[in-house]
């Protein structure tokens, strides 16, 4: 064997290992945070975590005002970004092709989308918070829905632009007006994969923080008003977690897990409902 | 120009695929009528979505502006954040920014670069799939659970077994001994490397995915030729795919220039300079997130938070833009 043989044959090799070693490193310190995660999570976890609010040291407290304050805060923001996600992402595939707003619409979509969260929140400060002198649960709800849209819209037009022309044309060549082709035909074709996209974008807002921390504030006690301070999960966990308190740290690891495992567990529905289209 | 922006577009959408026949009436019916209405309001969204980014800039900058007139064009550089004396610069946040983020893009290329030759290459077929969705199922994980485990886990051990070891080697080098001066565990090194953990999975998924997607003629081809496997990936599908993964790096460097959960938990949120990256810092999402709260409606703190918002969003700009130029500069070619 020649000696550029073996000098290319030895390449390959370290290549492989070092490569290998990556894999291996980048695989432990992940396989660290989910290990941490369930070792300090799973013993916090008791069904009062559940049941009862959140309460200062020493008293036993929950996580349940957060957990319904994330139920809240998360749905009314899939409420409000939903119908214009989806019309948006509609828009962009059905309609827009090649015209001038399209364009201008679709790289406006991506700042948005890699726009950093807490500048959304700060948006959502100053047009709901520094107008109604109050941190409320409303605000953000928006500030959750502003940071969706240009995920659903994407996700929608991408699901939309699979579906084959030929579709469409065998509609409209039936006499269907435009309307209906979209509606009947296209977003029937792409329904699967438009639903993950959703089911991704809700398990995002889950796990968001930054956003809320100068919308909906958080809040000790149990309250559902939209118009006050409304706790969060994620807050909580900001909250507790940077505590003094060994009582209060735990019940942030329990909350921590709650929002991995309900995000993961979205995530996986999502990934089998677009298993089963393929 | 309510109803000129609908018919523009459809105009344009029948420029790619034939306009319906008018077998169903002529513009006057019910049935037209309807679809028009339709298009109107899905074209309306786009103009939303062009009202939403512009109301984001509009509000910043007039939130921001009382600080700008009292700093001038210097708050984006002047390295001071004063809350007493109200002297506020963000020269320290952008700093701080920068250097983690370019620390956590350090980390994470070259390990997500292993990650997806093993993945795309090494790996029997049957393991792909499955560890690929694994790797999609790190990246959704709420970046709030990597700053707790970066401080709780992270931090600790790189006080107790890393930090004083680096410091201590570098003592009697000059200039790197200031860089590698000897500091805590909460630092901006810290912050660079939750970062790099952080946006891990998201550069891995994406690298799969464009190496994966070489056509395969291609690579058998140079296989055919005698070339080993790692020549494959360095000359054909890493060139293939260069423009993409050039844009799946400056997807990670925007989520770790904004990321705030991350961050603030192990960054130890001072407001000083300090040359060395084992010193405390701040960047400008975990300042807007520490302090937001202590700064009252229509004060000049308030204002200068805004601010840093503000060059925050002129960051992730300039970041966007440069892979644009980049990725379409590529294409030309």
């Amino acid at each position: 064997m020649s000696r550029l043989a073996a000098r290319r044959k030895l390449t390959n090799l370290v290549a492989a290992a070092l490569s290998s070693l990556a894999a291996l490193i980048a695989l432990a310190v992940l396989g660290s945070i989910l290990w941490t995660l369930f070792e300090r999570g799973f013993p916090a976890l008791r069904w009062s975590v559940l049941t009862t609010s959140m309460a200062p040291t020493g008293e036993n407290g929950g996580l349940a005002n957060a957990i319904v304050g994330s139920l809240i805060q998360v749905g009314i923001g899939m409420v409000i970004a939903t119908p214009i996600g989806v019309l948006g992402g509609t828009y962009l595939s059905e309609y827009a092709r090649g015209s001038r707003l399209g364009q201008v619409t679709r790289f406006v979509s991506d700042i948005l989308l890699s726009a950093p969260s807490i500048l959304i929140g700060l948006f959502v400060y100053t047009l709901l918070v520094a107008t109604t002198k109050t941190y409320s649960g409303i605000a953000g709800a928006v500030a959750l829905a502003v940071i969706a849209i240009p995920i659903i819209i994407r996700t929608t037009e991408d699901m939309l632009s699979l579906v084959p022309t030929a579709l469409r044309e065998a509609a409209a060549a039936l006499g269907a007006p435009k309307w209906k082709v979209t509606t009947l035909i296209a977003w029937r074709a792409a329904g699967a994969g438009m639903l993950t996209g959703l089911l991704l974008s809700l398990a995002r807002l889950a796990g968001e923080t930054a956003p809320l921390l100068f919308t909906s504030l958080g809040n000790l006690n149990w309250s559902t008003s939209l118009g006050k301070p409304m706790a969060s999960l994620p807050i909580a966990i900001y909250q507790f977690a940077a505590s003094p308190y060994e009582d209060l740290v735990q019940l942030a690891w329990a909350g921590a897990l709650i929002v991995t495992v309900g995000v993961l567990a979205i995530n996986i529905i999502a990934q089998l409902t677009i298993g089963r289209r393929r | 120009m309510s109803e000129a922006i609908p018919i523009a577009a459809m105009a344009g959408a029948a420029a790619v695929r034939p306009r319906r026949p008018s077998l169903s009436g002529g513009s006057g019916s019910a049935a037209a009528r309807a679809d028009r209405r339709f298009a109107g309001l899905v074209s309306s969204t786009g103009i939303l979505v062009l009202a939403l980014l512009s109301a984001i800039i509009i509000m910043l900058a007039v939130g921001a502006w009382p600080a700008l007139r009292v700093f001038g064009p210097g708050f984006f550089i002047n390295p001071v954040w004063d809350s007493v004396n109200e002297v506020f610069g963000a020269g320290i946040m952008v700093y701080g920014t920068l250097v983690s983020a370019f620390l956590a893009l350090l980390i994470a290329v070259p390990l997500a670069t292993g990650v997806a030759y093993v993945l795309t290459e090494l790996l029997p077929d049957a393991l792909r799939r499955p560890i690929g969705v694994i790797i999609q199922m790190l990246a959704a994980i709420p970046s709030i659970i990597y700053g707790m485990w970066g401080f709780f886990v992270l931090a600790p051990w790189l006080a107790e077994h890393f930090i004083l070891d680096v410091a201590d080697f570098f003592v009697d080098v000059p200039v790197l001994n200031k860089i590698f001066d000897y500091g805590s565990g909460n630092s901006v090194f810290t912050a660079g490397l939750v970062l790099g953990v952080m946006i891990l999975p998201l550069i891995s998924a994406m690298f799969v995915e464009i190496l994966a997607s070489t056509p395969v003629v291609l690579k058998e081809s140079v296989y055919g030729l005698g070339a080993t496997r790692f020549e494959v990936i360095r000359h054909v599908a890493v060139p293939y795919g260069k423009r993409a993964m050039i844009g799946a790096i400056m997807l990670g460097l925007g989520r770790a220039l904004g990321e705030t959960m991350a961050v603030t938990f192990v960054i130890g949120n001072a407001t000083r300079l300090s040359p060395s990256i084992f010193a405390q810092g701040s960047t400008i999402a975990s300042t807007i997130a520490n302090e937001f709260n202590e700064a009252g409606f229509g004060t000049l703190k308030l204002a200068s938070l805004l601010g840093l918002g503000l060059t925050l969003l002129i960051i992730s700009f300039i970041v966007l833009a440069a892979s644009r130029a980049l990725v379409i500069n590529k294409a030309g070619h």
